[in-house]
């Protein structure tokens, strides 16, 4: 059984239809990678698993019980499994508590008494690497990516099964994304975590992603395993996006395919297939409306797809 | 002799707090030629705000420059005038700065916000209208006309950023300063607004300064690149030689830190133990020695002068110094 389902979700925000039904799983100890523009409907997915934002239709089940539009008394026991690790990394911390209080809270949440709650801080700092004298600063006296461990250890405190983890390695340091990375990697083989993670920076995507889902307009585009999207893309808008990765190296020409424009409004979703205004590949028949189609685990939408 | 536009000389600037002054640049030395890209790369706290923030004489009011020069066409911009400054400002030397979304005033419209910077012009408004759509359809708004009578809020952040691009460029400067201008962007829209300023750096041949985190920006746009740490430039050079041949460790640790650079999947991600040291309270020797995998006893006590390694290429280590006195 798959640790998370998720099929077919829809949201709706008044007349913009943000996510237009997104469809994947992700196994136990498995990482799963989505990818896409701003406003393609990430973040939204990952919110509407947790709970955070609405989801008129479709289903996400975890561990086999239904949680869409689920109630804050089924939800909250479930978050035990399930944990989220926000964007903002000093945003998602309340400024008027110590930092030994915020990594505790969800002990207190839970209701998890028997708790030594300074034992568990000093637990999960270390488990993050930091000094143990963080416990009693505040969020202000921390660096951005202090301020992200400390977003993980929140995280992981109820040891859950499955992390939604949005842009962990954003605004980050190069030099300290790496430390983070080797962090989330080595704890998912300890303690067996699945992970959804939100990046638009593919190649972090490449090392810690099993599977990956292409998103455009709330819509999987393509999905398949991280070689498989790398080696071969097939839909040309992960083509387009896997090339407009700035390389390290002044000599890399790269095999450049420019993306025309932004992606259209959600309220005037283009007909057909709906990346065709801004797809350099487009063919006649692209005014008709692709349907997802499966070859193996390579999902693809698209009809005039790559070789 | 090239045509020198900027000169930073031998700048160090402290901030005064109350744990002391924190030496936030130190010995700053690098030019700008005329209607060069050159890239400023470094970490969090390495001292690319203040940098800018000293060109264009920008600062905070603890701010105190201790030594150095920086030399605006020969100009030492230290010892200019406010009124001077206030003349180059957005006249000669301008910026783009890093969040498109907080650039614009969001209650006035993008047109008359396009005017208001035309202050200086004694254009008839009709005119400068045409010159703000006209530079609106240089930065590829489409439509730009219509776009003029528009709020802030009726952009995308891509279009917002190439508005702000826009409004730096109409008074056609010598000098362009990109403050991690693509950093708040998707990848997409990122290599659009590269493209973007290049394209523009042809049309208007002025010079960039471009500050980013980002190498693989960096290595795309910039002719030369100086890097950061800590308040210290390490080493400074043509972007092939800082790329392919770097001769600072702390370069080296960076460029191979990149996820872009390693292709295959890799368990454990190269990173940089350490911290960067505290700029109020210096140790001696060199800044990066800490976190260097290479760093030997005298590291400990003296601080690496910038030598010069060949023609254009400068370092700040000693592993390289011998090098040049051997």
């Amino acid at each position: 059984m798959s640790l998370l389902n998720v099929v077919d979700l829809n949201t709706s925000y008044g007349p913009v239809n943000v996510l237009a039904g997104v469809s994947f799983t992700v196994e136990p100890g498995e990482t799963y990678a989505l990818v896409g523009e701003s406003g393609s409907g990430k973040t939204t997915v990952i919110r509407a698993i947790a709970g955070l934002a609405p989801a008129q239709d479709g289903s996400v089940t975890f561990e086999g019980q239904e949680i869409r539009g689920a109630p804050e008394s089924v939800m909250r026991p479930l978050r035990k499994d399930m944990a989220m690790m926000f964007q903002d990394p000093v945003g998602s911390l309340s400024p008027r508590l110590t930092i030994r209080s915020l990594i505790t809270e969800p002990y207190r949440i839970q209701g998890m008494k028997d708790r030594d709650l300074d034992a568990e801080a000093k637990r999960l700092l270390e488990m993050v690497n930091l000094s143990t004298h963080f416990a009693d600063r505040y969020p202000y006296q921390l660096s951005g990516g202090q301020a992200r461990r400390v977003g993980v250890a929140r995280a992981l405190a109820l040891e859950p099964k499955l992390i939604l983890a949005d842009e962990p390695t954003a605004g980050l340091d190069v030099s300290v994304q790496g430390e983070l990375l080797n962090l989330l990697n080595d704890l998912r083989e300890r303690l067996g975590l699945a992970m959804v993670i939100i990046t638009h920076n593919l190649s972090v995507v490449r090392h810690v992603a099993d599977r990956m889902g292409i998103m455009y307009l709330g819509r999987l585009v393509e999905e398949g395993s991280t070689e498989t999207i790398f080696n071969d893309p097939r839909h040309p808008y992960t083509r387009c996006l896997l090339s407009a990765n700035p390389e390290p190296d002044p000599d890399a020409r790269l095999e450049r395919i420019a993306l025309k424009g932004e992606p259209p409004s959600l309220l005037k979703r283009p007909s057909g297939c709906e990346f065709r205004e801004r797809c350099p590949f487009a063919k006649d028949i692209c005014t008709q409306t692709p349907q997802w189609e499966v070859d193996g685990d390579h999902g693809l939408r698209c009809l005039a797809p790559l070789s | 002799m090239t045509d020198t536009l900027l000169e930073i000389d031998h700048l160090s600037v402290d901030y005064e707090t109350g744990r002391g002054d924190l030496k936030a640049l130190r010995d700053i030395t690098f030019n700008v030629n005329k209607g060069e890209i050159v890239g400023i790369v470094g970490e969090s706290g390495c001292g690319k705000s203040t940098l800018i923030s000293s060109i264009l004489r920008l600062t905070a009011p603890n701010t105190r420059f201790r030594e150095g020069e920086v030399r605006f066409k020969g100009q030492d911009l230290l010892k200019a005038s406010e009124r001077q400054m206030r003349d180059l400002r957005g006249a000669d030397i301008s910026i783009v700065f890093q969040d498109p979304m907080q650039t614009h005033n969001p209650v006035l419209t993008i047109g008359q916000q396009m005017l208001d910077i035309q202050h200086r012009s004694k254009q008839s408004k009709v005119d400068k209208l045409t010159h703000a759509a006209k530079m609106l359809g240089a930065v590829g708004i489409p439509d730009p006309e219509a776009r003029l009578k528009q709020y802030p809020h009726e952009f995308s952040g891509g279009m917002r950023q190439r508005i702000a691009i826009a409004m730096a460029l109409m008074s056609e400067p010598d000098l362009l300063i990109a403050d991690e201008p693509t950093t708040a962007l998707d990848a997409t829209l990122e290599v659009q607004i590269i493209e973007r300023l290049q394209e523009l750096q042809r049309e208007f041949h002025c010079a960039i300064l471009f500050i980013s985190h980002h190498l693989g920006v960096i290595a795309e746009l910039c002719d030369r690149v100086v890097v950061m740490y800590a308040g210290a430039v390490v080493e400074s050079g043509d972007v092939r030689e800082i790329f392919h041949n770097p001769k600072h460790p702390y370069t080296r640790r960076l460029i191979e830190c990149d996820p872009g650079h390693i292709k295959e999947r890799a368990r454990v991600l190269p990173t940089i133990p350490g911290e960067v040291p505290d700029l109020a309270n210096l140790p001696g020797g060199c800044i990066f020695r800490d976190r260097c995998d290479q760093a030997m006893t005298r590291c400990a006590t003296e601080v690496p002068p910038l030598d010069q390694l060949k023609e254009g290429h400068h370092a700040a280590c000693w592993l390289n110094h011998e090098e040049v006195t051997s």
